[in-house]
């Protein structure tokens, strides 16, 4: 990470030494008495000393992962390279765990909170785990874990009973000091001690009735909880930022006009349209600490595919957009997919990145987006650097307009004779996140050119609702391919065919010269991160989450998970 | 059938459907609870809410509760009908800014309670993913080709592996609707989708052929047979005397060679023309 903050940094590496020395000289007193130290797992009270002092989130990504994308940056590149391209061929399994949903008693007991009377089980993981002080915090719908981060021994389990709504995913934790946070399925953010797993409080984020409902990894910058939630239905998407120590609402942000005279209003017929417009906040974004700007992604506009009710750019749906973290205040906007019709939402991960356009050092953020376009953008202004296309058989724009974001071509909408259309509505990409190295500076993304014949069956002139009004077939594949771009010019540098079009999930670069990723085929593979040819592999099952790495007590761990196991990956 | 027999049975196809498909944020999801369900309203509260809406609501809300031509909102997406449970919001709203709206005698609160049992009642029929609940069916025209165009393009483009006469004789008889023929012949086979109007899967059009593949060992020994599985380090196969192979690959050895009938299926997406799409169902429609 080459952005500087010299005196914080230095204050957050002394903590970090001191942390780190604590749980070597506590482990030295262990070494003098019987078994060895690596084999033995700390003394249950030196585990996560003090937990996670904010400041070290600024820190470049290594021994912990503590926010959703391992650091601020969204680049998912870890500064680990015990392991790398010359002994990953000796990888091998350190530990599989896995994970049991629900309300089950047991050793330890599950805590169980909640305010509904249902109970949700057989959920997967899907989201990131959280490695701090020697706990890996994992998560999925309704239910947290404690995990020791050496062996994936079970450590403690919460347990929240639901009132409901959509359960398909939940993206992970965030934690501030010994706090983590979590968002259910049925709109509560809920704070728990993170030594041992007892709720401290929640609070109702997003109302339930209105068919909210929420999954995205809160992201925790300094004193700020920043919460989002999702809605299939037609209301508005807003994103929020909550105390950590009280609960309590900090700033709240609509990202649809609510009101007359609100900004972005002129690009919707009206403000019942622009009320209902949609533009969920159901990623977690990436945060730059040089200019105190949180960036996300917003959801697409709603009715989804019935474009008719809603003429107009619809803002600020399928849009890029920068808010100062302790006002909640925009501060830029760049719309990725204007006047979106197929559901095709720009929440993935934007990564900040810093590299030379045209001879220039510049602050960039870059995304992959769900549309099939590629977009580079100046960080600190929003000032468009670069659109390109790397769905290699996306077909569904009319061209690109005055901002240079595509807009839909009208009959590669959903049409009654049927349109042939590429990406499907699952897009290009979706939450499975990129990476990017600065060693290769290369953007690594996924990239899906399925094809669906997409019908219109709701032909009123007012529109449908939410995700209605259509019918999709999917009838074949493009190919699946694990694409290399570089940001500055958007262009992309290779691509490596994935063998079968379905799976695909997140990736992780190392400064190991690794890429970790799945194949679709149920194989985790790393590869080299120069050309991306496969170095290692090995065969667990239908991958689930995006691999991370962490290092403890000496030795790096690569983690993944296949639905409801976990697994650990290490050199001996 | 009764009517309402009718609409229950549309959407549980339709929730099977979206249950196999749950799309918006990602693939595969569990959507344990789909919409947020109530307990439904005695049927008698909800015969007579009817009638009230149909005689007071209905010329601005609309037939189907989503708005009218006199500019009354959508009650299927409304905060206030979303959140009232028996008609303790709605009550207000009916008694404050509606109040010179309604005819003279009024409502009383038992009215206002029938009414918002009716507008749950339909609610309830919601099939998920914020989809209206289905409206009564409509025709949609989705034969619009030139059957005439459609029967060159497949001289072209598709008689080498398909004939009129032979595999897709009487193709256009088959009880598929245009759409589902469409997606068929496009996939080769069916595809994967969701949707109102998609009904139940349609058997696919011919005996599906598979893939095959031929795996060449450095020694220069074949092995034949039906293609299992494949990714970049392994391929399986099955030899036609049924007995299961697996080799390992490392690079390109051995030499696999794979052959999929549907790969000249896949080859073309990127090439047809949505007029290309709709002049060959047109004219496979007319293979009867």
């Amino acid at each position: 990470m080459s952005v500087t903050r010299p005196a914080s940094s230095r204050r957050a590496h002394r903590a970090l030494f001191f942390s780190v020395f604590s749980v070597i000289s506590v482990v030295a007193l262990f070494a003098g008495q019987n078994p060895p130290p690596a084999t033995r797992n700390p003394e249950p009270g030196t585990r996560n000393p003090g937990g996670l002092d904010p400041a070290s989130l600024l820190q470049p990504l290594g021994e912990s992962w503590p926010t959703f994308a391992g650091d601020y940056t969204s680049r998912r590149h870890s500064s680990l390279k015990q392991i790398n391209t010359s002994n990953v061929k000796n990888l091998s399994l350190a530990w599989m765990t896995r994970v049991l949903t629900g309300p089950r008693g047991g050793v330890p007991p599950t805590i169980i909170g909640g305010v509904g009377a249902r109970e949700f089980t057989g959920g997967t993981i899907k989201g990131a785990v959280l490695q701090v002080g020697g706990v890996l915090y994992v998560t999925a719908p309704d239910n947290v874990w404690a995990l020791d981060a050496l062996d994936g021994r079970e450590i403690w389990h919460y347990f929240w009973r639901t009132r409901g709504a959509t359960h398909i995913g939940n993206r992970g934790v965030g934690i501030w000091r010994n706090y983590l946070f979590f968002e259910t399925p049925d709109n509560y953010l809920v704070s728990l001690d993170a030594k041992t797993g007892t709720e401290r409080w929640h609070v109702e984020i997003a109302d339930f009735d209105q068919q909210y409902f929420s999954t995205p990894a809160p992201v925790v910058v300094g004193d700020h909880v920043i919460v989002g939630t999702g809605n299939d239905l037609d209301g508005p998407g807003f994103l929020q930022s909550y105390d950590p120590e009280t609960g309590k609402l900090q700033w709240k942000f609509y990202t649809v006009p609510m009101k007359e005279g609100d900004p972005g209003l002129e690009t919707w017929p009206n403000l019942e349209a622009a009320r209902y417009g949609g533009g969920h906040t159901w990623m977690p974004g990436s945060y730059d600490p040089e200019t105190k700007l949180y960036i996300f992604g917003t959801g697409n506009p709603t009715p989804a595919y019935t474009g008719v009710a809603r003429p107009g750019d619809n803002l600020y749906t399928c849009s890029l957009i920068a808010l100062n973290v302790d006002t909640g205040k925009m501060v830029w906007h760049y719309q990725l997919s204007p006047h979106d019709t197929h559901d095709w939402d720009t929440v993935q991960s934007p990564i900040l990145i810093d590299a030379r356009v045209n001879g220039k050092p510049r602050k960039l953020v870059s995304v992959a987006a769900r549309n099939g376009y590629f977009f580079t953008v100046d960080r600190v202004t929003g000032e468009h650097i670069v659109t390109t296309k790397y769905g290699t058989y996306t077909n569904w724009a009319g061209g690109l307009n005055s901002k240079k974001a595509p807009f839909p071509a009208p009959e590669k909408e959903a049409t009654i004779p049927g349109a042939l259309v590429s990406p499907v509505e699952g897009g290009t990409t979706n939450w499975q996140p990129p990476a990017y190295s600065p060693d290769t500076g290369l953007f690594y993304t996924q990239e899906d050119n399925g094809f669906n014949m997409l019908y219109l069956t709701d032909p009123d002139p007012r529109g449908s609702m939410g995700l209605g009004g259509k019918m999709r077939v999917e009838v074949g594949s493009g190919g699946k391919f694990l694409t290399a771009i570089d940001p500055a010019s958007g262009e992309v540098v290779w691509r490596r065919r994935y063998p079968n079009p379905g799976g695909g999930i997140g990736l992780l670069t190392t400064a190991g010269g690794l890429l970790f990723g799945s194949d679709g085929s149920g194989n985790f593979v790393a590869s080299d991160a120069k050309d991306g040819t496969p170095v290692w592999h090995t065969r667990i099952g239908n991958i689930s989450n995006a691999p991370q790495t962490y290092m403890h007590d000496g030795r790096q761990y690569v983690l993944i998970a296949t639905g409801d196991m976990l697994w650990a990956f290490a050199l001996y | 059938m009764s009517r309402r027999s009718q609409v229950v049975s549309t959407v549980v196809v339709a929730l099977a459907l979206l249950g196999a498909n749950m799309w918006a944020q990602g693939r595969g999801g569990i959507a344990s609870f789909p919409a947020q369900q109530r307990d439904p309203d005695d049927l008698a509260l909800v015969a007579r809410g009817r009638a009230v809406y149909d005689t007071e609501c209905r010329s601005c809300h609309g037939p189907d509760l989503r708005g009218g031509e006199r500019g009354g909102p959508n009650l299927l997406r409304s905060p206030v009908m979303l959140n009232d449970r028996s008609g303790e919001l709605l009550q207000p709203v009916v008694q404050g800014s509606h109040k010179d709206r309604l005819s003279a005698p009024g409502l009383t609160p038992e009215d206002v309670k029938a009414v918002a049992a009716h507008i749950h009642s339909v609610l309830a029929l919601a099939p998920g993913q914020g989809a209206p609940p289905p409206g009564p069916p409509i025709e949609l025209k989705v034969l619009v080709g030139d059957a005439t165009a459609g029967a060159k393009y497949f001289a072209a483009t598709c008689a080498s592996c398909h004939s009129p006469t032979g595999d897709l004789r009487g193709i256009g008889a088959r009880d598929l609707g245009p759409a589902q023929l469409q997606n068929l012949w496009i996939a080769g086979g069916r595809g994967r989708g969701a949707g109102p109007a998609l009904g139940p899967r349609p058997a696919p059009m011919t005996t599906r052929r598979e893939a095959t593949v031929v795996v060449t060992l450095p020694s220069g020994q074949k092995y034949e047979g039906r293609l299992e599985r494949i990714d970049d380090f392994m391929v399986a196969l099955t030899q036609a005397d049924g007995t299961p192979r697996s080799f390992r690959r490392t690079g390109a050895v051995p030499k696999v060679e794979v052959r999929d009938p549907l790969e000249a299926h896949r080859n073309l997406l990127p090439v047809y023309t949505d007029k290309d799409i709709h002049d060959v169902t047109a004219y496979l429609a007319s293979l009867k």
